[in-house]
């Protein structure tokens, strides 16, 4: 397939802000490769072209933390529903997480996940294999095997590791076959609420998990890649003191990254005063002071990433008093959008630039995978996004793609909107006008 | 979960346009006014009480439904003397042993309830939110009373204590109350807290160890006392919280034995308390863990007037929620014919 886009605002990757965006005449695809940028003569005839006047040109998304719910819970997701969402969200790789039904600790299940995505071809997924033999957090599992199967690394999801020691030994088994360790960080004990231990829990009544259940499983973690050398990737941080101490290990050289979900640098857990399940989050939305620590951690660059979190469920799951209901928000779908109002938070001065932004969910993903740096540049391959930030919409929620519409975002009006999406050279999305 | 509208708030769950009552599910959000229009209302009714033929028509033909997913006792058995003395039909169900256990979801169920034409429902709930969330599941039109949920709040209980107050001491204004215990698990200190405040109490105290408050207490508008005889001092009304066994669990507290020394109300403790102080208590009430016999049965004692004064609040909520619901029914019916004839 030939594809031409034609004017734009490439997102280039020089140091300089300012300079990070430069208009383009022409990006030419074809054979999944950039063919060219802004050619002198072309006899290019494409068999699509998109008209990306206003539009800014991205590099497709990498999103670290998505649930793509199969095998095992389709009633909230499956992989062809939630890459075609994500390919709708402008994302052309996503990491998902190991807690399926049988849940990916064997090879058999990557296979499986590896066979369905690779049918539905609408982004690439690198899965992440189980850290302990069905997460419980007591024995290994088949890192080599899970290796062969291309697991891109190895996480327990939310379920807690039995104890230090078989930390440890995950660590260093992991070091062992050079798998990177994706960690949420919890400690189990302090661990039992459902929202953010602060004011709000303390009015609506609700237990609260302090940020402390999050900063001294970091502090331990760190601790732990310091001692076995592993790649240690923290995922989803949500406490200001989780960025303090992310940063101190970085400045000590300790081989340490991490990523935080979307959501938990847009909301704060004001937006559960209402008993409003749709904000029941795991890791739970924190205070403004949380918030706006995680925006500083993007924008120093201490934090290296940010992730959907993407957690879609059926209806019937959030459809019970608060703290039965289970967590998560479906998000990969309206990345852009969320970056846009992150963008244009004018009652904090410390917003988040979309700029900075696409760098967290770009080249800051790929260098915690160990990808290629993702530019758009003739000869490399073509995952593109193409998003008009003035395009205005409501969303509506017959609309979503996503099995999962739990978002806050239904009946809101929205600032910007995905275009088209080029995955690999092929069209995996584009707008129906 | 519920959408936001468009402006991003949410709309008022338990108040009609006009502002009136329509569900009563936390006092939080609600005006002076408001809680003052309880009182009045509650007050002119407990003399319904006193007559031999005790009840009025107010609710007469309407089904309430009283639906208890937590044992009680008292509160259940008072919703429902109410609901008589206003002339309506009452079901009592205690959920524990039924439906839930069977693997109905609590949405299946009331809407099972709803199709017998009920027209309220008065909820005991474990978890906190659970009557919020009833409130938004259930048809328009049927009214939803928060018997207590979780932690969270108990309403009618800090409506029924506000009116024993006012009962002995005439008005909030320049009235010290103090809270005594648990305040962590209270949904009942929750609500009172805030009833208080609202009212215009001068001064809110809470009395108890670090460990039975939750985190930031002091943003609920209370000042924090871990010595009981300091908390005391020039205290009008004294409210005791009773004890659960299980909190020796977990380590919050070391024993009963303990509690009682440092927190149990004596008659020596209660001398550092103004005079003419009155002691309440939720109940049921734990002897010789937080409160002693001679003080719980003493005649600073108000323990039994809010037993009393709970039947007339719950009747005063539910005749107000009531009409607040026939009222906007009404308006909506009005609205909608309206708008077929344009």
């Amino acid at each position: 397939m030939k594809i031409e886009i034609s004017n734009g605002k490439l997102f280039s990757s020089k140091k300089d802000h300012s300079k990070q965006w430069e208009s383009v005449e022409k990006i030419q695809i074809s054979n999944g490769i950039i063919s060219d940028i802004n050619p002198v003569n072309s006899t290019f005839k494409a068999d699509i072209t998109i008209d990306a006047k206003d539009c800014y040109i991205i590099p497709g998304l990498i999103d670290l933390n998505a649930s793509l719910r199969e095998p095992g819970y389709t009633s909230k997701g499956s992989i062809e529903s939630e890459t075609r969402a994500a390919a709708a969200g402008g994302v052309t790789t996503l990491c998902c997480t190991p807690d399926t039904k049988p849940i990916n600790d064997s090879k058999a299940v990557t296979k499986l996940i590896e066979e369905l995505s690779s049918n539905s071809q609408h982004c690439k997924v690198l899965p992440l294999g189980a850290l302990t033999k069905g997460l419980l957090g007591e024995q290994l599992s088949e890192y080599a095997a899970l290796k062969d199967a291309r697991c891109v690394g190895l996480s327990n999801a939310y379920n807690p590791i039995k104890n230090l020691a078989i930390t440890k030994r995950c660590f260093e088994y992991a070091k062992t076959h050079e798998l990177s360790v994706f960690i949420n960080p919890i400690e189990p004990s302090l661990h039992e609420g459902v929202i953010h231990e602060n004011y709000i829990s303390t009015t609506i009544g609700l237990q609260g998990i302090p940020s402390l259940a999050e900063t001294i499983a970091v502090s331990q973690l760190i601790q732990l890649a310091q001692a076995t050398g592993v790649h240690l990737h923290l995922s989803q941080l949500s406490a200001a003191d989780s960025v303090k101490q992310l940063a101190a290990a970085k400045r000590e050289g300790i081989l340490v990254t991490a990523d935080t979900a979307i959501q938990n640098l847009l909301y704060t857990d004001e937006q559960v005063e209402d008993f409003n399940s749709v904000f029941h989050c795991m890791p739970p939305l924190r205070s403004q002071i949380d918030r706006l620590a995680l925006i500083e951690g993007i924008n120093s660059g201490v934090i290296d990433a940010i992730s959907s979190g993407h957690r879609p469920h059926e209806a019937a799951a959030k459809q019970m008093p608060f703290a039965e209901t289970e967590p998560g928000i479906s998000s990969i779908e309206f990345l852009l959008p969320m970056a846009m109002q992150l963008q244009n938070q004018i009652e904090s001065n410390r917003c988040l630039d979309f700029s900075k932004f696409v760098e967290a969910m770009t080249k800051g993903p790929a260098k915690v995978l160990k990808l290629k740096d993702p530019i758009i540049e003739k000869g490399s391959q073509a995952n593109i996004c193409v998003f008009d930030p003035s395009m205005d919409y409501k969303v509506d929620k017959s609309t979503i793609i996503s099995t999962g519409k739990n978002t806050p975002l239904i009946n809101q009006s929205l600032a910007g909107r995905v275009i088209a999406t080029i995955f690999e050279g092929q069209m995996s999305y584009q707008l129906q006008k | 979960m519920h959408p936001l509208n468009e402006t991003g708030n949410m709309p008022s769950l338990q108040l009609t346009e006009t502002g009136r009552l329509k569900h009563f599910l936390t006092v939080s959000g609600l005006s002076k006014e408001l809680l003052t229009e309880i009182l009045d209302t509650a007050d002119s009714l407990i003399e319904v009480g006193e007559r031999n033929i005790k009840s009025v028509p107010l609710l007469r033909g309407k089904t309430i439904v009283n639906l208890f997913f937590e044992a009680s006792t008292r509160t259940r058995s008072t919703f429902e003397l109410a609901a008589k003395r206003l002339s309506a039909d009452v079901l009592n169900l205690n959920i524990n042993t039924s439906a839930t256990s069977k693997g109905e979801s609590l949405s299946d169920m009331l809407r099972n309830l709803e199709a017998m034409a009920s027209d309220m429902f008065v909820v005991r709930h474990a978890q906190s939110g659970a009557a919020h969330f009833i409130a938004e599941s259930v048809t328009p039109g049927v009214a939803i009373i928060n018997a207590g949920d979780g932690w969270h709040a108990h309403p009618t209980q800090a409506m029924l204590d506000m009116l024993t107050i006012r009962q002995n001491k005439g008005q909030f204004e320049g009235l010290k109350v103090a809270i005594i215990g648990d305040i962590l698990h209270s949904r009942v200190a929750r609500s009172q807290i805030r009833s208080l405040n609202t009212l215009g109490v001068e001064e809110v105290r809470v009395i108890a160890p670090e460990t039975l408050l939750p985190k930031h207490v002091d943003s609920l508008g209370v000042s924090v006392f871990y010595q009981i005889e300091d908390g005391l001092k020039d205290i009008d009304v004294i409210i005791m919280l009773r004890l659960q066994k299980e909190r020796m669990n977990g380590a919050l507290l070391p024993s009963e034995s303990e509690y009682y020394r440092l927190y149990g109300l004596t008659r020596a403790r209660l001398q550092h308390a103004k005079t003419d102080a009155i002691v309440m208590h939720p109940g049921p009430i734990n002897r010789g863990v937080e409160i002693e016999s001679e003080v719980a049965d003493g005649e600073q004692s108000v323990i039994l007037d809010q037993v009393t004064n709970g039947i007339a609040i719950r009747m005063a909520v539910m005749s107000m929620a009531m009409s607040g619901q026939t009222e906007e029914q009404n308006r909506l019916q009005v609205r909608s014919k309206e708008e077929n004839a344009k």
